[in-house]
């Protein structure tokens, strides 16, 4: 039995293959539509996600099978004290599969301890959101059509940002990656991420505090919303949370095929008027993401087509 | 400063200055019946000064504390005066249930009788981290 609380559960090959089952299910849906009958999603949100949670569900019900769970945990049994190993325990007694979300970081490893049935990490505090790296390789796979030789802005939040800590996880194991770090000095990319991630692997890298100084290097710019739940002084959650708004008249000064990414949602990082240019690519990457959702749970239940 | 030879028990030697008090709390030696003398700053012809702990019997120690907090500690085996096993102790790749995560986002700040487990991520720089939070940890 397998989980996926890190993006480096996977491998490269592994990755390739999710690719390649989400490719063929873009083409032929129907080929996909009872692959899943009689299996039970359980869909567990101590936070509330509206579209990682609905991208889950409607992944389970577009390969036939069935959801149940909570988006909330006022609305669980963790609200009268239940802990994640006992809520874990029980719920795989009722699902065959479990995508759970968390607040604190490293409760998907409690639970991959507890579980008798796959766990996928839907995202846990700052930490991973590996469903959301592999949206966000299927995007590059589909926009860039390549995963090697591309340069990489990350912008905004890469302290707290976890899906900026997967991507880059997850894009260093390609050759000819560099990254481009944009973000205000409070919430610059921990250190160890980067050591671990960057500096050992010898990747290429530039720190920057200014979007307009880079963008025109840039293959592919990936926006990241100053998340409000992740600070806990207001003051500080204010002071930074429109460092960067990506405007048309940036988008003037990026190269033409430069792509723009974001988890969503957002806020105001990305004015609404840029969403008309055919670079942003946000919205399809939500679709991308339920897609890569759907082969993974079939990945892990072990279901061949 | 002279503190009586011990007849049979144990002599963590060669801490590091300054740590002795910390060992002494981590590893419950507060909790024994028998004599216990910590001695600070003792010198030490290595490194200037050392914190020694004389236990005047044998227990259980678990040596993983020691390690972490003072990696070139000794611990030797006393009986009927005469050190009869001296072990010297490196630093455990894992520690379980010795120190806690200070990251307040972390699992383990909230969920019931959770294994507090870190891994040794830097010998160098003797740095660990969380194996839920990868929060760094140093003694």
């Amino acid at each position: 039995m397998r989980n996926l609380i890190n993006i480096l559960d996977l491998s490269v090959e592994e990755i390739d293959e999710l690719i390649r089952v989400a490719d063929d299910i873009l083409e032929q849906p129907e080929k996909y539509r009872e692959v899943c009958r009689h299996r039970i999603l359980a869909t567990l949100f101590y936070e509330p996600s509206t579209r990682t949670r609905l991208s889950f569900e409607s992944a389970m019900l577009s390969l036939g099978g069935e959801v149940l769970g909570f988006s909330e945990a006022s609305s669980s049994s963790a609200a009268k004290g239940e802990s994640v190993a006992d809520t874990i325990a029980i719920v795989s007694g009722y699902a065959d599969i479990i995508a759970m979300r968390h607040p604190k970081e490293g409760a998907p490893i409690v639970a991959a301890r507890h579980t008798r049935v796959p766990v996928i990490n839907a995202g846990d505090g700052g930490h991973y959101h590996p469903t959301q790296t592999l949206a966000d390789l299927m995007t590059i796979h589909h926009e860039k059509g390549r995963f090697d030789n591309l340069t990489i802005g990350l912008c905004g939040d890469l302290k707290f940002g976890r899906t900026v800590h997967s991507l880059i996880e997850a894009m260093s194991r390609y050759e000819g990656i560099k990254f481009v770090l944009i973000s205000p000095e409070e919430l610059k990319l921990p250190s160890f991420v980067k050591k671990e991630y960057i500096k050992d692997k010898g990747i290429p890298y530039r720190q920057s505090t200014s979007l307009d100084e880079v963008i025109a290097d840039l293959d592919i710019l990936y926006m990241t919303r100053v998340q409000k739940e992740r600070f806990f002084n207001e003051e500080d959650y204010l002071r930074l949370k429109d460092s960067y708004i990506l405007t048309t008249e940036k988008m003037k000064l990026a190269k033409e095929d430069m792509i723009v990414m974001h988890p969503l949602p957002r806020v105001n990082e990305i004015s609404t008027a840029v969403d008309d240019d055919p670079r942003a690519c946000y919205f399809r990457q939500t679709y991308y993401g339920k897609l890569m959702r759907m082969a993974l749970i079939m990945k892990l239940l072990e279901i061949q087509v | 400063m002279k503190i009586d030879a011990i007849k049979n028990g144990i002599v963590i030697d060669h801490i590091t200055a300054g740590c002795g008090m910390q060992i002494y709390n981590m590893l419950g030696l507060d909790k024994l019946d028998c004599s216990v003398a910590i001695i600070k700053n003792a010198p030490s012809l290595k490194t200037g000064k050392k914190d020694i702990i004389k236990i005047d019997s044998h227990i259980d120690l678990n040596l993983d504390i020691i390690s972490f907090l003072s990696p070139n500690a000794t611990v030797n085996i006393i009986e009927n005066e005469v050190c009869v096993e001296k072990r010297s102790v490196d630093l455990p790749e894992r520690l379980v249930n010795i120190i806690r995560c200070k990251n307040p986002r972390c699992i383990t700040t909230t969920e019931q009788e959770i294994r507090h487990e870190f891994i040794l991520s830097d010998r160098a720089k003797r740095e660990y981290r969380c194996i839920y939070c990868d929060t760094k940890a140093n003694p």
